[in-house]
């Protein structure tokens, strides 16, 4: 390797550094100002490529030269900053208060939205912008070409940083969203016109965002897909960094930058993985990133399930439930059985998430890293030591318990938005090992062939045993929930310091409920391997956890039963609806939407609601 | 446009009100299961569905097959594994379809082939690519249309030899197609070119490439000859980062599917000329029925096609010839039917072989060229499959059938 080719693979890492890190810092920005994780922010980006390359090109038409070119760009971030103007007055607005799992919901709602709306608006194709006029040539450096526009990006990075850091120190507007990221409450009661603040701050953050995938046309092809691939990539950076710093969120995407360039070289097949790593380091060692500040405390807004008199008929009632359910083989057809069969293992794996967030407070963003490690650990057995169901189940549980042994080990030690991010962090690291590990994996392909056994491959059969399995572990959870140490995990979420006071252990206490929960997660996740017969990175994914909390969302995150109605009722409306239409997301990211802002306290909560309204 | 569709809904209603004694006299239709990424894979597969429907409407207004009309229900297979044996168990439990067709990712189709020998159905992959689902997957209720990797690249290789070149670099997606194509390419362009070697391979994960990493580090290896099998937004992005920086001025390019109007027209202006492709000439290609086949694509779509477009409308065409061969929807009647059967398509002959479920449809093998403002194919003939196929005792040794 000489010294010219590794002097270019520096400066394309440069080069995507300086592109991250003008998303990532209005990502920041956004966050540190309202303190909401705007998972929307990379939709933004994806708006902002998607609009520049229709853009810019019809302006290219009109007169072809640089300046053209650059207005359009402009245009288009400023676009991109309207947009967020309209989801700040819409959205955010309502939800400053909100607990955080809520707001990060509903910003995954939006998410949700616009990626159905793009595709409606720019078209399925993919849109590769022009290039830049004048910049169409190489230059020359030691030897090597090396594209000039590239040479521009890298300089637009600490043009950026520059503008952001005059902006935030020279002006009136700068030092309130510094006096606001230092303490929102004070500069409130100082009279300052919030709502003015906010929005401003959302119009600079989504103008940055519109800025950051604009810049990219003439490298990058906008299409659907860009927002989640940027987003953990932006999250890394701002986590990295310490939420709310600008200059923190520099020097990650410059360290990211470099990690990726050069990891090409040593790992090709593992380029996804080193990203997510080093968040989880730098978490481990520095719980705050670079220049990160502890969060006021007393900020978090735990929500969860209340201490109340256990019903008189809740026995009957669970009755009534588990004979429906055997008695479902009788009347049903064996699509229906395959429906209920799904409907069980969601129903567990949302009720092993509530252990976390409705009974500890610990709000887990990649719960789907321990169902996917049962799916797999099932999987894995079955193909690599050939082990039938009956040990290949018991062995994905014993993965995902372990995995959430490890993890819980770093995760407990976080607090608020922080341990939220670390738990996404470890999914993504799962996600990208399970990806990118093709040998052991099978990467993209997945798993095939992962079928019951004999005895359980008829519909009929393996629905009784899921139902069996399901009904036997959530009965165990519900009893652990209403066990001393239930009660204990509650103290500790409601008041972690007079928890501390009267002798619990927190940590310890939250780390067992952690495995618990992943070991709960993996047996759903074991289930749904052998319900479809094949195993996918996807399982891994964002969108699984996301699923996983809708469904506690939706039946309603302050009861026990919650997460089971609600996992029914998505999945049934996802089976109706999803062969009808193609704008499922759309609708999904609406009722997400919806239901944190009508509907906070979920369907079973609020048929409560009506019931004590009346009593 | 109002008009149009004024005099349609008339149509429809006429058709209605005389249809409606007939229709209840008639049988059910048949219903065919039909499965692809028409969200993350737009750009070949919504083309491919209106090549199905075109299929379909022509089929029906002739009266259908055995009497009975065709109807297909079309669902979206998430692109992912799971989804897709997901999507194929609704359709056939809930739906009640006789068989399924379609999937466009290599992975997709893999585990539909294990679907459809779990629950033996009928499986139709059209797109899928990799050799495994003919060969070491296979089995007996997976036919596939298109020619595999292993016959792609024979033909690729092929053009190769008069080139001179020796020291090969492999760019390929990351997934079962990739590998796949990469893997057969290593073995042929040993077998075939005498002292060629692979001097550097790189496997960007499938919609995620780093171009301007990737083409260095291509470059640093210094290869003569390079063999690519990226598409889509990877592809637009590589090429674009490989004319800037020069990879493609000294180096001869093999490249599969770059050919094909669905990949190439989101490449513009930028079109590497000179690459040796497999595509899709489609408004070159000569033979009456395929010419009636573009035109009264043209007509009825207001687009031109892709080969998308013809994969679908052939497929659907076969899969009517099967069942009328085959006398009923029994899934052991249309194996028999399908298997070593000559189908008569647009583009002439293509006979399913038996032995390992593979059509003989070939591929149209050529230079890339800048033609106005897009890219089109020169010097290219259409390749038949036949001598390109593994051979009966290579079948034999990987199948485990």
């Amino acid at each position: 390797m000489d010294l010219s080719f590794l002097a270019i693979q520096a400066l394309n890492g440069l080069s995507s550094a300086s592109s991250l890190f003008i998303t990532a810092c209005g990502l920041t920005l956004v966050f540190g100002v309202t303190r909401i994780v705007n998972f929307a922010h990379g939709s933004l980006y994806m708006i902002g490529a998607y609009t520049a390359a229709t853009l810019v090109p019809r302006l290219l038409e009109l007169h072809f030269g640089p300046v053209t070119f650059w207005a359009g760009i402009l245009a288009s971030a400023i676009i991109v900053g309207l947009i967020g103007v309209l989801i700040e007055v819409l959205l955010l607005r309502r939800i400053y208060g909100a607990p955080e799992l809520f707001q990060l919901l509903a910003t995954f709602g939006v998410v949700l939205v616009v990626q159905d709306l793009a595709i409606l608006v720019f078209g399925p194709e993919d849109i590769l912008g022009p290039r830049a006029p004048g910049l169409r040539a190489p230059v020359e450096i030691l030897g090597r070409r090396f594209p000039s526009y590239e040479l521009v990006l890298i300089a637009a990075g600490p043009i950026v940083l520059g503008l952001v850091w005059l902006l935030l120190r020279k002006t009136r507007f700068g030092v309130l969203v510094r006096a606001a990221t230092q303490d929102r409450e004070m500069i409130a009661a100082l009279g300052v016109n919030q709502a003015l603040l906010f929005t401003g701050t959302l119009f600079l953050g989504a103008f940055l965002a519109g800025l950051g995938g604009a810049l990219q046309i003439p490298r990058v092809s906008a299409h659907a897909g860009m927002d989640l691939s940027i987003i953990a990539e932006a999250f890394v950076v701002t986590v990295v960094g310490g939420m709310g710093s600008v200059p923190g969120a520099f020097l990650a995407a410059l360290i990211i930058g470099q990690l990726q360039a050069f990891g090409i070289l040593i790992f090709p097949k593992s380029t996804l993985v080193v990203v997510f790593l080093l968040m989880a380091v730098v978490l481990a060692i520095r719980p705050y990133g670079f220049f990160g500040r502890p969060e006021a405390v007393g900020g978090t807004h735990a929500v969860g399930i209340a201490s109340s008199k256990r019903s008189p008929y809740a026995g009957l009632i669970a009755l009534a439930v588990i004979g429906t359910g055997l008695s479902l083989p009788l009347i049903g057809d064996a699509y229906m059985l395959k429906v209920a069969t799904e409907i069980l293992i969601f129903a567990l794996f949302a009720f092993s998430l509530q252990l976390l967030i409705g009974v500890s407070g610990v709000v887990s963003f990649g719960h789907a890293a321990f169902f996917g490690l049962g799916a797999y650990g099932a999987a894995l057995s079955l193909k690599w030591f050939a082990l039938p169901m009956e040990a290949a189940l018991p062995a994905g549980l014993l993965l995902a318990a372990a995995g959430a042994l490890l993890i819980g080990g770093f995760v407990v030690r976080l607090s608020g938005i922080y341990l939220a991010m670390m738990t996404l962090a470890a999914a993504q690291i799962i996600y990208a090992v399970a990806f990118q590990w093709v040998d052991v994996t099978g990467g993209d392909n997945g798993i095939v062939g992962v079928w019951p056994s004999a005895w359980a491959s008829g519909q009929v059969p393996f629905y009784l045993f899921t139902l069996a399995l399901v009904t036997i572990a959530v009965l165990l959870l519900m009893r652990i929930i209403n066990a001393p140490f239930g009660y204990a995990l509650r103290a500790a979420r409601d008041s972690e310091a007079r928890a501390e006071a009267i002798g619990l252990t927190i940590r310890r206490h939250r780390w067992l409920a952690f495995t618990i929960s992943g070991a709960a997660a993996g047996l759903a996740g074991g289930l749904y391997a052998f319900s479809r017969g094949s195993v996918d990175p996807s399982l891994l994914g964002i969108p699984t956890s996301v699923d996983a909390l809708t469904m506690l969302l939706i039946g309603g995150i302050q009861t026990v039963t919650g997460p089971l109605v609600g996992a029914g009722f998505l999945h049934v409306l996802r089976d109706q609806i999803m062969p009808l239409t193609s704008l499922w997301r759309l609708l999904l990211g609406l009722i997400i939407i919806a239901i944190v802002l009508v509907f906070p306290r979920g369907l079973v909560g609020t048929v409560r609601g009506w019931g004590e309204e009346r009593s | 446009m109002t008009k149009a569709s004024m005099t349609r809904w008339l149509a429809l209603g006429l058709a209605l009100a005389f249809a409606a004694p007939s229709a209840q006299a008639q049988q059910a239709p048949i219903k065919l299961g039909e499965l692809n990424s028409y969200a993350r894979w737009a750009a070949f597969t919504v083309p491919y569905r209106s090549g199905w429907q075109m299929a379909l409407d022509e089929i029906n207004a002739k009266g259908g097959v055995l009497g009975r009309k065709l109807e297909i229900v079309s669902r979206d297979d998430g692109a992912t594994t799971g989804d897709a044996t997901r999507v194929a168990d609704e359709l056939v439990n809930r739906e009640g379809v006789s068989l399924l067709f379609g999937s466009f990712q290599s992975n997709v189709g893999v585990a539909m082939a294990d679907y459809a020998n779990q629950k033996k159905i009928l499986y139709i992959a059209a797109e899928p690519l990799t050799d495994a689902i003919t060969m070491a997957q296979g089995n007996r209720y997976t036919f596939r249309i298109r020619p595999s990797n292993f016959m792609q690249v024979g033909m690729l290789v092929d053009q190769a030899k008069a080139s001179g070149a020796k020291r090969w670099a492999i760019v390929a997606p990351n997934y079962e197609y990739g590998q796949s194509a990469a893997e057969v390419f290593k073995r042929l362009i040993k077998e075939r070119v005498p002292g060629a070697e692979i001097v550097a391979e790189q496997y960007p994960a499938l919609g995620k490439i780093e171009a301007g990493a990737t083409v260095s580090a291509l470059e640093q290896a210094k290869p003569d000859g390079i063999f690519n099998v990226l598409f889509g937004p990877d592809l637009t992005q590589f090429v674009r980062e490989g004319n800037t920086r020069g990879l493609f001025e000294d180096a001869t390019v093999l490249s599969l599917l770059t050919g094909e109007p669905e990949w190439l027209l989101p490449l513009k202006d930028e079109v590497p000329e000179g690459w040796t492709v497999t595509g899709y000439p489609w408004d070159e290609i000569k033979e009456p029925k395929h010419k009636a086949f573009v035109d009264a694509y043209r007509a009825k779509f207001n687009e031109t096609p892709r080969l998308g477009s013809l994969l679908g409308y052939m497929v659907v065409y076969m899969i009517r010839d099967a069942i009328e061969l085959a006398g009923s929807v029994e899934t052991e009647a249309m194996i028999k039917a399908l298997e070593d059967t000559k189908f008569d398509t647009v583009i002439g002959p293509v006979t399913m072989r038996g032995i390992d479920n593979q059509a003989t449809m070939g591929a149209w093998v050529g230079k890339l060229v800048l033609k106005g403002a897009n890219g089109g194919m020169t010097d290219w003939s259409y390749m038949d499959g036949t001598p390109f196929m593994p051979t009966e005792a290579e079948v034999k040794a990987v199948r485990k059938d």
